[in-house]
């Protein structure tokens, strides 16, 4: 039993492994003065600014804050771009005229118009959020069409030959066969809209961990700034866990 | 209890071929896929069309099926012209066509989803059709868990569960190795005979149509008319041990006569379009 229980867990425990082994190679090469301590802490002392950041800092109430911003700005690019997807999809004109400027859009450092942002919604969590579903949208609306042109002929073809309604074709078919690409695209949108969302904190100083981080900086507390960054990679693990738990619910089988 | 101990065939046709055409392209491009076929399917009878790639068949497949409502002549079923899909034809595709998100219990019940049939009843029909295609002990699974052969009998479950009046399947074992085809054929011969289906396959494999049919339409290549109707008289119920006899030899010789011709032509053709391809780089 344990020895199946190592089994299905080798990868997982390989990849434990790994950053264990990144971690202690890095101790080493900062102790031993390869790679300067005050660009980068050794691990340890990022370990111990743990407790401090958590106690002191109260960062778990920052990574609440933060992950709420995500979690709406997050759910609104899902919400507004699948269905803005689904129109484009089905208008091959608007298709053709957009694309490319959504294409833009998501490649464009949205950030740096924080500015603009201010002045429209002020310092405040509504800046935040505004930024981070604007540049969480575009991935969303391409990868809804890329997934809804690719459903295989067949399948339509099947769709056709039982007379279903254009709607039941939506729901039934052409939206289940474009879940896996549409999910690809909730991915990339979620890995920008916390990039955005971490960095106008940080740029605004205002909020959840990106603020701290820049207090932090500020106050040349590395160690607590690499704990902070360490805090803001643990809310993205478990947003994209649960994604992933979404995902497997919604498409089993696959 | 077989079709033929249960009835003979009954003579009005299910389906009837009359004087089709269709036509692709505009002005000097035009091309004639399907030149004026007719032909018709009795109730009960299992009837294959067979000629070489390119000849027009699946055209005609989705002509019958309704998914090529623009063309000249009728396919009938009873007065009724066929010119969008027709819930007495459930079609069965070349290509792999289940649904990977839903189990196989799932994709079969879903005709009748469709049709609004409470859940009950829909899952009881469904595993009804299950067993008889064997997979009984798979209709938990995902798609993704079985086989090519299996998933082509989930499609095939799936169409006949809503008791379909005309079974028409465009070689659905294309993409199948050559022992898996023959066990599948059966495992076809089986439901026919047990439901008394009439069917109608579209195939180019010339031992699947001999092994299987009643009757074999043979096409001629481009444009796609039907060059001859070969009765298959052989012995009813019918298993694959049927390609080991004299007879079984004989209709392959026999047909294959007619399609090598025609398939020389379509070969001809293709490399001489290939020709031209490489020539204009």
């Amino acid at each position: 039993m344990a020895e199946t229980f190592l089994r299905r867990r080798t990868p997982e425990l390989f990849g434990m492994a790994t950053l264990v082994v990144c971690v202690l190679v890095f101790e080493a090469l900062i102790r031993g003065g390869v790679v300067n301590r005050y660009i980068i802490p050794p691990p340890s002392d990022i370990l111990l600014a743990f407790e401090r950041v958590i106690v002191e800092e109260n960062i778990l109430a920052r990574c609440r804050d933060t992950a709420f911003e995500m979690l709406v700005a997050g759910g609104a690019s899902v919400l507004v771009g699948v269905p803005i997807g689904v129109l484009l999809y089905r208008s091959a004109l608007w298709r053709r005229a957009m694309e490319d400027w959504i294409g833009a859009l998501a490649a464009a450092p949205i950030v740096l118009a924080f500015p603009l942002f201010l002045v429209l919604f002020g310092r405040s969590p509504k800046t935040i959020i505004v930024m981070g579903f604007v540049h969480g949208l575009a991935p969303i609306i391409l990868k809804t069409v890329e997934g809804l042109a690719s459903t295989r002929p067949v399948l339509i073809n099947v769709g056709r030959s039982l007379k279903m309604t254009s709607s039941q074709m939506f729901w039934k078919i052409l939206l289940p066969s474009a879940m896996p690409i549409i999910f690809t695209g909730i991915r990339l949108s979620w890995t920008f809209v916390l990039i955005t969302i971490v960095g106008i904190e940080y740029l605004i100083n205002l909020g959840g961990v990106g603020q701290l981080i820049n207090e932090l900086a500020e106050r040349y507390d590395l160690p607590g700034t690499y704990a902070g960054i360490c805090f803001v990679i643990l809310v993205s693990v478990l947003f994209f866990l649960a994604l992933e738990r979404v995902e497997s619910w919604l498409q089993p089988g696959r | 209890m077989s079709i033929s101990e249960k009835t003979p065939l009954a003579q009005e046709p299910a389906l009837v071929v009359d004087d089709v055409v269709k036509r692709f392209g505009r002005g000097t491009e035009i091309v004639t896929a399907v030149d004026h076929m007719s032909f018709s399917v009795k109730q009960g009878e299992f009837v294959s069309v067979i000629g070489p790639s390119g000849c027009g068949k699946s055209t005609l497949f989705n002509i019958i099926g309704g998914l090529l409502s623009d063309y000249e002549g009728a396919v009938k079923i009873g007065e009724e012209r066929i010119s969008a899909p027709h819930p007495a034809v459930g079609m069965v595709f070349q290509e792999e066509s289940t649904f990977p998100w839903r189990t196989v219990i799932d994709n079969v019940a879903f005709p009748l989803e469709l049709q609004g049939v409470p859940k009950s009843e829909r899952m009881d029909r469904a595993h009804h059709f299950i067993d008889m295609v064997g997979l009984a002990s798979f209709e938990n699974a995902f798609p993704s868990q079985l086989s090519g052969g299996m998933k082509q009998r989930v499609s095939i479950a799936r169409t006949l569960v809503s008791q379909p009046k005309i079974l028409l399947m465009d070689e659905p074992f294309a993409a199948l190795d050559e022992q898996t085809r023959l066990l599948l054929g059966d495992k076809i011969t089986q439901i026919q005979q047990e439901l008394n289906q009439t069917t109608l396959l579209i195939t180019h494999n010339l031992t699947e149509a001999v092994q299987l049919s009643d009757r074999i339409v043979v096409m001629t290549y481009r444009p796609g008319q039907v060059k001859r109707i070969v009765d298959i008289n052989l012995p009813r119920p019918r298993t694959s041990d049927v390609v080991g006899s004299d007879a079984f030899g004989h209709y392959v010789a026999e047909i294959w006569n007619d399609l090598r011709e025609e398939a020389s032509r379509g070969m001809a053709d293709s490399e001489s379009a290939a020709s031209r391809r490489a020539a204009h780089g």
